[in-house]
């Protein structure tokens, strides 16, 4: 008997220890809610006092008041002004002031300017903010299918910070294969916080949101067809794109699949169609947008393979569905929330490398208005 | 406290240690003094040896530690030799099965070919092992039933790293050699095939391995709670049951109207445990070979229970909408 009390001591010491020691305990009462038919184990589950914290870390600034969009326009009174030529002075000047204090708050105007002489695009940070611009205007105009009308500013990334905290570089290609004889490891099987910390591949973005890799690797019909179905490691690929996604909004799979047929549209939540776009638009706009700035960037903004950091789930979502809890900033900034005229900017093809156009002090692309491409982009 | 309510066995029989049976000829010798140990003692017999290794037992050690060298010395070299990264890591580390493009061919060693080298050891090792198991059963004129039941878990074991990748075409189907990529891969594997959850032979194993721990706790349980009037005679009660076995029975009949036998409970047992990796083994084998997505064939034959649809559509067969209305 005294032995039976040892063993149970023993054991509430080991489990207490495990518990302590170990990451990921949150203590009762969690938050959980119904989000889909009964018995399917859909629910929101949230912690009311992790999401407190959460919800305090991540709040909009204070837009300041948008003065009258009359006077004398940027184009004509200042040079070099590509992208938002069309806005008044003084509304020019508050956007360049909300910019500042959303990237560059600690370096201020000469983080991307020459203070003597504001227009020379001699400054790298100019020239990537002048095409960040644009993307900011393209996400807005063209991916409401998944920004909503919510939309993005600078902020929405930036944060306060002159790179976004959360982005990705492309994996070393040499770092995966260890010496020659032994130890290769399909680049998996590492404690990884991209994918969670599973073994999954760490790098779930390169083939999906860089490449265009088929996401897709569940069969689509009941028996084998003529066409070889995805592999087994693809679909740990895969498995790690999605367990990126719900690190990055801080939900489980449920908040878009009904897990018993995961790739059943017609038993998933809105959410999936709208996490489809998500994936969409990351991969465009880091192929048109981010890897085509890796020229004018300096040798330390560079990753292993010698391209910048490019955007996933978490570079604007960090930790939450919505980022900033769905606060929409962009109804203040106008000029962003579609291309200003005086830019000619489009979508265009991914195929196309679009990064001939770029390069410091040199004029950003012209490329003919066209919103039909929009078809092209898609993957087959 | 009652004097039989205990978590340990209460009586250590201590007799004349001995080494077993005489042995037929051909037969190594037995190897190592036996040796009393109390604490054996209060987990089950206290005699601790001699063992019989034999050429089989040997081989079969041999073939295992070879593989278990090839595993964990790539998982090392996957860290870069580094010690502490190597016990930090170790739950992470595998040995992977080729990529996909090399198929059944052979490929380099350090892409699959240590894996494929580490399969074949491990394989063998347990054939070996299976051999021993059946030949030391035969000399001592017992029945082979473990050497089935393990022949049982060696056929799942089969399935998942040869027989199916072979079926598929391709060793990247094979699971790969670690902690977590290989509980990785199991959730991998029911997530491609469309939710194994659906595939009856998954559900005909679980229902045997769910079986088989409540056909284990009604078993003991009723051994221990009928000890007392010396049931721990099993074998004997089952042609003279006498008291034990006859409360036991009657227990039994009580609660749910028929009783097992001491003899019949321990073929529930057998079966049961080897029902396990035979079932699941003819699923995973069914898998990706006979049925692709094991949702839709739920679903086309009414296994599947239909719920409502949300109306969600597959963006990429829409256009897509985009820009402000």
């Amino acid at each position: 008997m005294k032995i039976a009390a040892w063993f149970v001591g023993l054991l509430l010491v080991v489990l207490t220890g495990f518990m302590l020691f170990t990451a990921g305990w949150e203590r009762p009462p969690i938050k959980s809610e119904q989000t889909g038919y009964r018995g399917t184990g859909m629910v929101d589950v949230v912690n009311p006092r992790t999401e407190a914290t959460m919800m305090s870390s991540q709040v909009a600034p204070e837009s300041t008041p948008l003065p009258p969009d009359a006077g004398p326009k940027a184009g004509d009174i200042y040079e070099n002004v590509q992208v938002l030529g069309d806005l008044s002075v003084a509304r020019f000047t508050r956007l360049m002031q909300s910019i500042t204090n959303w990237v560059s708050p600690e370096e201020g105007c000469v983080y991307c300017h020459n203070l003597n002489n504001l227009a020379e695009d001699s400054v790298y940070t100019k020239v990537v903010a002048r095409r960040m611009l644009q993307m900011t205007q393209n996400i807005n105009d063209q991916w409401s299918d998944h920004v909503q009308q919510t939309g993005v500013t600078c902020y929405t990334c930036h944060r306060g910070e002159n790179v976004p905290q959360y982005g990705w570089f492309n994996s070393d290609p040499a770092v995966t294969p260890v010496g020659g004889m032994a130890g290769w490891r399909n680049g998996q099987n590492r404690a990884s916080p991209e994918v969670g910390l599973t073994s999954l591949p760490e790098d779930s973005f390169t083939p999906y949101i860089d490449g265009a890799e088929n996401i897709r690797v569940i069969g689509d019909t009941a028996l084998p067809s003529d066409n070889a179905g995805a592999t087994i490691q693809s679909t740990e690929a895969t498995y790690g794109l999605m367990i990126h996604m719900s690190e990055a909004l801080g939900v489980n799979c449920t908040y878009c699949h009904n897990s018993r047929g995961f790739s059943v549209w017609n038993e998933s939540t809105p959410q999936r169609a709208t996490s489809w776009y998500g994936l969409e638009m990351a991969r465009a706009l880091n192929t048109e947008y981010v890897s085509p700035l890796s020229s004018v960037l300096p040798p330390h903004r560079l990753g292993p393979t010698g391209e910048g950091l490019k955007i996933n789930c978490t570079t604007c979502h960090q930790g939450v569905n919505k980022p900033l809890y769905g606060a929409s900033m962009v109804a203040d900034y106008p000029s962003l929330a579609k291309p200003t005229s005086g830019t000619a900017m489009t979508r265009s093809e991914p195929s196309e490398p679009a990064s001939e156009g770029i390069s410091v002090a040199a004029e950003t692309r012209e490329v003919e208005p066209d919103t039909a491409s929009r078809a092209a982009m898609m993957p087959d | 406290m009652a004097e039989y309510q205990n978590i340990f066995t209460r009586a250590q029989v201590r007799f004349p240690m001995h080494d077993g049976v005489a042995l037929p000829a051909g037969n190594e010798a037995r190897i190592g003094k036996p040796v009393f140990a109390y604490w054996l003692g209060r987990i089950g017999d206290a005699q601790l040896g001699p063992i019989y290794l034999g050429w089989y037992g040997f081989a079969s050690l041999l073939c295992g530690f070879i593989a278990f060298e090839i595993i964990g010395l790539n998982m090392w070299a996957s860290v870069g030799w580094d010690p502490i990264e190597f016990v930090r890591q170790l739950p992470w580390l595998a040995l992977e099965p080729p990529p996909a493009e090399y198929g059944l061919s052979l490929p380099p060693l350090n892409e699959g070919g240590w894996w494929l080298l580490a399969g074949f050891f491990l394989t063998a090792a347990l054939f070996l092992w299976w051999m021993r198991m059946y030949t030391r059963a035969r000399e001592l004129g017992l029945g082979t039933h473990v050497a089935w039941a393990f022949a049982s878990a060696i056929w799942l074991y089969l399935v998942l790293g040869f027989i199916r990748p072979i079926a598929m075409g391709s060793w990247s189907e094979a699971v790969p050699f670690g902690i977590f990529p290989h509980l990785d891969w199991t959730a991998a594997f029911s997530i491609r095939y469309g939710n194994l959850f659906y595939n009856p032979f998954h559900m005909l194993s679980i229902a045997f391995l769910y079986g088989s721990v409540l056909v284990f706790a009604m078993h003991g349980g009723t051994v221990m709670a009928t000890a007392r009037y010396g049931s721990e005679r099993e074998v004997e009660q089952a042609w003279d049951r006498g008291t034990a076995y006859e409360r036991s029975g009657l227990f039994w009949r009580w609660t749910m109207g028929f009783c097992a036998n001491a003899e019949s409970i321990h073929r529930w047992a057998w079966w049961f445990a080897v029902l396990v990796p035979l079932t699941g083994g003819i699923g995973i084998l069914l898998t990706g070979t006979v049925v692709d997505n094991w949702y839709l064939w739920g679903m086309k034959h009414g296994l599947v229970p239909p719920y409502p649809e949300t109306g969600v559509a597959d963006p990429s067969a829409m256009p897509m909408q985009g820009g402000n209305p």
